[in-house]
């Protein structure tokens, strides 16, 4: 039973991270129809940028709860501008261009950034602090869950509250539905959907930028390929949840966390890619518009 | 009010507008009456700023709009409500109303409206938490007009306001639009298939053929007009 608690919980954060990441897919996705996938090196750029400022801070001396917090504003606050340029740079100019246009772009740019952190950093694995402290007072649980996993499952549901709350109840996050419902109208009624679609980017890469950090302070190792491979899983948990969907997204990772964590615990570590992937593929068969997804009917 | 100079409007290569010529006064509802593909919406989209003219001037208030963002063309006072209602389908009544008060922070006045609404369509109040897109046609039809009412535009521009309503439905919806035009001073700009009974309810009336104004008169004339009446009165 304990064991079972222990794969529950690891499966629980690791899908909260994916989680961090797939929003960012879902929620572009949801306005402006577009697979982004450069999404995960905004991820991997997040993570960079926390290990760059860690750095330095620690040559001050500061403390590792200061390091942590300072470290993950400047993450968000880098990852949101590249989001935000990337988004300016690469796609918007292509908005009446025909589908596969962005996406192209969206490919390139991935490669791009891959390739400008390999040349500005190095190809090996760059150790990275462990920013999150192990508490005193959680010894006794650890043997379940580690206190930076737990700190990762507390930070994430306080960002997913924050999110549904801006989506739900502010001026902009009204704007952002509205825009994704129909495009046209909500120009007609007045929105900036430029600004609508940055503001999307913008949160969208502040949202992985968490993730970077802590999945990064957990697992201590990052190199310019950590954004390919976890943007490809979030990005299976966002069809998975259906895209476009963002509570979809959270349950989709939530999903796609667990079934590898079971997977590596009852099976082997070698399955987990095997049983995410299959997992994804049934239940396209069943609902190929993903767990929550809508289908859509496309007027012709 | 509004003025268009000689616009000419293309989708890709297609001509769509062709030197149109068409002058609003404040405080009157014209009509632009015309068949299927004749440009009307086209038109609209236009003054919106969504498809804007190729070339061709469009004053506003004495203002060249022509080159203005969308959300800025609303922002002066112009809102439309499109053809096919443009409801969001998964927000609810209420916040398709908020929506339509987007631009607007005078938070008292808004609640003020909103009880304005309410009076004029009950039916919407009754049903504010439910997500827009289950409404009925005629419902959805109140709620977009309402969404547009809720920005306090100076011109108020109708797509289609009767497509695919109930006759009861169409006629309650259009003494609204005269209650809005005598109540608020609102001009009105309104585009239908329906001649008849846009020609009866405007004051003055365009006819549009293929991108081109081919007539315009007083609507008491345009009824009795010959041409008018064999191609879009049936009579």
């Amino acid at each position: 039973m304990e064991y079972f608690l222990e794969l529950f919980l690891g499966g629980l954060t690791r899908g909260s991270i994916y989680a961090l990441i797939a929003l960012g897919y879902t929620m572009v996705y949801g306005i402006i129809e577009l697979i982004n996938f450069a999404h995960g090196e905004i991820y991997m750029i997040g993570a960079f940028t926390a290990l760059i400022v860690a750095s330095v801070l620690t040559l001050f001396g500061l403390n590792q709860i200061a390091i942590l917090v300072l470290a993950s504003i400047t993450a968000v606050i880098y990852s949101a501008a590249y989001g935000f340029t990337v988004e300016k740079i690469a796609y918007k100019p292509l908005r009446h261009a025909q589908r596969l246009s962005p996406l192209i772009s969206a490919i390139g740019m991935s490669i791009f950034l891959q390739n400008y952190v390999l040349l500005a950093q190095t190809s090996d694995f760059l150790p990275f602090p462990s920013l999150i402290p192990d508490f005193e007072f959680w010894e006794a649980y650890s043997h379940i869950i580690g206190s930076a996993e737990l700190v990762i499952l507390i930070t994430t549901t306080i960002v997913m509250i924050l999110l549904t709350f801006l989506i739900k109840f502010t001026k902009i996050g009204k704007a952002m539905r509205a825009t994704a419902q129909d495009r046209n109208m909500a120009m007609l009624v007045g929105v900036n959907v430029n600004q609508v679609i940055s503001m999307t980017f913008i949160i969208g890469s502040a949202l992985a930028a968490v993730g970077g950090v802590l999945i990064a302070s957990h697992i201590g190792m990052i190199n310019f390929y950590i954004g390919f491979i976890a943007g490809i899983k979030a990005f299976t948990a966002a069809v998975l949840g259906g895209i476009g969907s963002i509570p979809g997204a959270v349950l989709g990772s939530l999903v796609l966390g667990l079934t590898e964590s079971f997977a590596t615990g009852y099976v082997s570590s070698d399955y987990e890619d095997v049983f995410a992937f299959a997992l994804l593929v049934l239940i396209l068969i069943f609902r190929p518009a993903g767990i929550l997804g809508r289908s859509t009917t496309q007027k012709v | 009010m509004l003025k268009l100079k000689n616009i000419n409007t293309f989708y890709g290569n297609i001509h769509a507008l062709k030197d149109v010529d068409i002058e609003v006064t404040e405080g009157e509802i014209i009509t632009l009456i015309g068949a299927n593909g004749a440009g009307k919406t086209t038109t609209l989209m236009s003054i919106s700023g969504i498809v804007p003219p190729r070339s061709g001037e469009i004053l506003f208030m004495d203002k060249a709009i022509n080159h203005f963002r969308p959300d800025t063309i609303v922002a002066l006072g112009i809102c439309q409500v499109p053809e096919g209602r443009h409801i969001f389908p998964y927000l609810t009544v209420m916040e398709n109303l908020d929506m339509g008060a987007f631009l607007r922070t005078d938070k008292d006045n808004i609640k003020k409206d909103l009880e304005h609404i309410f009076d004029l369509f009950p039916i919407l109040a009754q049903r504010r938490h439910q997500p827009g897109g289950t409404l009925s046609g005629g419902e959805q039809q109140m709620l977009a007009i309402s969404r547009a009412l809720m920005a306090r535009p100076k011109l108020l521009l109708l797509d289609e306001p009767s497509l695919g309503l109930a006759p009861l439905v169409v006629r309650q919806i259009f003494e609204i639009i005269e209650k809005i035009n005598n109540e608020s001073n609102t001009t009105i700009f309104l585009v239908e298939q329906n001649a008849n009974l846009a020609l009866k309810t405007a004051h003055r009336g365009y006819v549009m053929e293929n991108g081109r104004i081919m007539l315009t008169d007083a609507t008491e004339n345009l009824l009795l007009d010959e041409n008018v009446k064999k191609a879009y009165l049936g009579m």
